[in-house]
């Protein structure tokens, strides 16, 4: 297979899953076991995600100067700063880290 | 809240542009997977697979943003009876369903202001996740490695930052943290991609058999 087929198959896939979701009827989140579902997996998969981007390399856990960077986020999360500025605030210190 | 979301996720798109034509696609094929597959966590998995295995693992490379993107099909059952939308307003509303317009969506109050966050946030997305991809991949070389530059901790800030408003409850609290381990533990055993929907597993167990949940908040759980 070619990168480029790659490419388009991979985005098919990936589009087959949101359009697939808009095609479930409704009642499917009236249930309240559903829907407890929905929540708690945005809340599992957006916590997997910051896992895996914070403590991972590849295939391999590493401990690195995004764990700073990621305490200084939580802080700034913790005493509502706007959302950006806790982004770059991250970026900032891991970069200002890795310099030193 | 969209158009910050949207420049977050800039940084992150610079960051993809970026490790894409360090894994060996052309500007061109960066820029289209931006455009068409329009998912960070997928786009990240194809390109780190590319990247560890060549050419020769572009199957593996497909699989595994194929399986990082299931995600976005409960985002999309969830929006569906928000968004009401059909015909074409739909085909477009299932590309903008990702992890960041779903997230802004869900934690707005009322049906207006959640299909109003919805749109907003995936436009923005959309528009500064392709122009600083653009802007990465071009740079690319210039730039060096990205890590340098903190974007990789940019990228797990932000979504970090799109989790946190969730937490507040004690059952959100502990999924959170379970889904974090898992993800982490499995990574070195587990394919790329894999650890993040087996996470997911965590929340279909706890959500199915409502463990950890607080009597109180027993009425509020299905919203």
């Amino acid at each position: 297979m070619s990168i480029w087929t790659g490419i388009l198959l991979g985005a098919l896939a990936v589009y087959s899953w949101k359009f697939l979701g808009f095609m479930v009827p409704h009642t499917v989140l009236d249930n309240p076991r559903v829907g407890r579902i929905a929540n708690l997996l945005t809340v599992a998969l957006l916590s997997a995600l910051t896992g895996v981007q914070m403590l991972t390399s590849g295939a391999t856990i590493s401990f690195d100067a995004r764990i700073p960077a990621l305490v200084v986020a939580a802080l700034l999360l913790v005493f509502r700063a706007p959302f950006i500025v806790m982004v770059a605030a991250a970026a900032a210190v891991a970069a200002i880290i890795r310099l030193l | 809240m969209s158009i910050s979301v949207g420049l977050a996720t800039g940084l992150y798109g610079i960051s993809f542009g970026a490790l894409s034509t360090a894994a060996g696609l052309d500007v061109w094929q960066t820029q289209v997977l931006s455009l068409l597959m329009f998912s960070g966590g997928s786009q990240f998995a194809f390109i780190g697979i590319l990247a560890a295995g060549g050419p020769a693992a572009v199957g593996a490379a497909v699989v595994s943003a194929w399986l990082l993107g299931v995600r976005n099909g409960f985002y999309a059952v969830r929006m569906n009876p928000i968004l009401d939308a059909v015909g074409l307003k739909r085909f477009v509303g299932a590309q903008l369903t990702i992890d960041e317009s779903t997230a802004v969506a869900t934690s707005q109050e009322t049906k207006v202001l959640q299909a109003k966050g919805f749109w907003l946030t995936g436009a923005a997305v959309f528009i500064f996740w392709n122009s600083m991809t653009l802007l990465g991949a071009i740079l690319g070389n210039a730039l060096g490695d990205p890590k340098v530059w903190g974007l990789d901790a940019a990228a797990a800030a932000a979504f970090l930052g799109l989790l946190w408003p969730r937490l507040k409850e004690r059952q959100a609290l502990a999924v959170g943290a379970l889904a974090f381990l898992v993800a982490v533990i499995t990574t070195p055993s587990l394919p790329a991609g894999i650890p993040v929907i087996l996470a997911g597993v965590v929340a279909v167990i706890v959500g199915g058999l409502n463990l950890f949940a607080k009597r109180s908040s027993n009425k509020r759980a299905g919203e």
